[in-house]
């Protein structure tokens, strides 16, 4: 597949905000658990308008995705049967709820108040993380996708992004929380990594199911195509392929199994003992960097069934 | 329930390109569909959006090969994976006649159908900014200005060879539904469960010859 950079950073970006909000949340209950806390109500409003940045930049790069940008309202139609649909419901959700939640830390609302939001806008953020996660995942034939795992990812690398960006947040305005976010995304790292290369060798290791032969009918185990029917190309030929060579690909895979996982622990394990704001900012923008690598490779490595029609010009 | 589609005989299909231009020429002129665009038609690097193209395999080792020409267009499948994961409806298999079609007004251009056909049937209109498909010409297959023996797809109509047969597949006194019968019809990619109505004959094994 073409990978799209749209849908590279709105997927990314949307992973940072669920994580970032989590992340306050996990705060604020540490905050609540013991009275020598107070990091103030600033601290979780404005996280939660940062994570609405976050999400906002997602919406933002996710519009440029579509061909007709104005008619996207309508993309809440197909709930019923359409994961996209639901995603787009979901995203708005979440966003209402964190920015009820950001108001009612604003105006100093009682814990219990804000406690019950923001459990809320938790369940909205993993919801959607579902949500993103089966759009890709429901699509059978597209086998490199069609796994729990690209869900699991999606939760993994996400919420890991999110606390990095949290630990970097708390550097600033509650030192307290630095240890726990930068501990909670190492953890979460180092889960992704194992989850990551999991994934990389269950699709190493997938048959395909579908072959030329199954493609035209064909019986004979020779069977090679001759001509695709045109001599320039097409959509079929652009959107389906990534036009990059096979070093190309491998060479993002080996940056983004370096720079989303193991540079980030080192970086956050330093940044967290030095409660270092910029080891922790580094930290967080080589993992946001690695991840943008890892998205890019998650849709190139798609092996679209469509492409055994276009396997030569003629 | 009328399934209408298309049944292509790969023993007659001699890759004349016919039905590719004729589709073309309809599609572009007949409105419905809006203009099928080509960019740099005789530049350095054309490109075009098509609802039907005929690819050419070969099969079987040197020097006991055949050439099959494969058209290619919409199989209109009973269970269309691309219908249910549209966001807006725009994309929708029809009741009454069993036609897959995407609604232009509706359409996001989010292109996500196109991801989820596995046939690669769905072209990307860049000028119109919607996804556009094959619709088994349903602005001419009911039109009764046209003389009836006329209402078919433009691609049956163009074939020289007769290698297209349009009909009710849910119907089996239809002439396409006695071909699938007779001539051991089949579809393409059968595994991915998607219950293509178009069915394609086989070539008939000639090694008795």
């Amino acid at each position: 597949m073409h990978p799209a950079f749209s849908v590279i950073f709105l997927t990314t970006l949307i992973g940072v905000a669920q994580g970032l909000f989590t992340a306050l949340m996990i705060g604020q209950t540490y905050e609540l658990s013991d009275s020598s806390l107070n990091f103030g109500n600033d601290f979780y409003s404005i996280g939660a308008v940062l994570v609405l940045f976050f999400m906002g930049g997602g919406l933002i790069a996710s519009f440029f995705h579509l061909g007709r940008p104005e008619r996207a309202w309508r993309s809440v139609m197909m709930w019923r049967t359409s994961w996209l649909s639901r995603e787009v419901i979901a995203i708005p959700f979440f966003m209402a709820v964190t920015f009820f939640y950001a108001y009612l830390q604003y105006t100093g609302a009682q814990a219990s108040t804000t406690l019950l939001v923001g459990l809320i806008g938790v369940i909205a953020s993993f919801i959607l993380f579902y949500c993103t996660g089966m759009i890709y995942a429901c699509l059978t034939f597209l086998r490199e996708w069609a796994t729990p795992l690209t869900i699991v990812n999606f939760i993994l690398f996400g919420t890991a992004s999110g606390f990095a960006f949290a630990a970097f947040y708390a550097s600033i305005s509650a030192p307290e929380l630095i240890s726990i976010y930068a501990s909670f995304s190492i953890v979460l790292t180092l889960l992704g990594w194992a989850t990551r290369i999991w994934t990389l060798r269950r699709n190493a290791a997938l048959k395909p199911k579908t072959t030329t032969q199954t493609a035209i009918g064909a019986k004979h185990s020779q069977v090679r195509q001759v001509s695709q029917g045109q001599m320039g190309g097409s959509y079929n030929t652009r959107e389906f392929f990534h036009h990059k060579t096979a070093a190309t690909v491998k060479k993002v895979k080996s940056a983004f199994l370096i720079l989303a996982f193991p540079i980030p622990v080192v970086l956050l394990f330093l940044g967290m003992g030095a409660e270092s704001s910029f080891i922790l900012l580094l930290a967080f923008v080589t993992q946001y960097v690695g991840l943008l690598a890892e998205r890019w490779y998650f849709f190139a490595q798609v092996n679209h069934p469509q492409n055994l029609y276009y396997q030569t010009i003629s | 329930m009328v399934q209408l589609a298309l049944v292509i005989d790969l023993n007659v299909c001699v890759g004349c390109h016919a039905c590719v231009t004729s589709c073309k020429q309809w599609n572009t002129s007949s409105g419905y569909a809006g203009a099928l665009p080509d960019d740099n038609p005789y530049g350095a690097d054309p490109t075009g959006v098509f609802f039907n193209r005929v690819q050419t395999y070969e099969v079987g080792a040197f020097p006991n090969t055949d050439t099959v020409h494969l058209p290619k267009s919409c199989l209109h499948c009973e269970d269309p994976p691309c219908v249910p994961v549209c966001p807006t409806g725009a994309s929708h298999k029809r009741e009454e006649d069993g036609i897959v079609l995407v609604n232009y007004d509706k359409c996001i251009g989010c292109k996500y159908c196109s991801w989820a056909c596995p046939y690669g049937a769905r072209e990307f209109d860049e000028h119109e900014k919607v996804m556009k498909k094959c619709t088994l010409c349903v602005d001419r297959i009911y039109d009764e200005k046209i003389p009836e023996a006329e209402r078919k797809p433009s691609c049956v109509i163009a074939c020289p060879a007769s290698a297209r047969i349009f009909g009710d597949v849910h119907d089996p006194e239809s002439e396409a539904s006695k071909m699938i019968q007779k001539n051991n019809g089949f579809s393409l990619m059968p595994e991915h469960g998607t219950k293509p109505a178009n069915q394609y004959l086989p070539r008939a094994n000639r090694s008795g010859d």
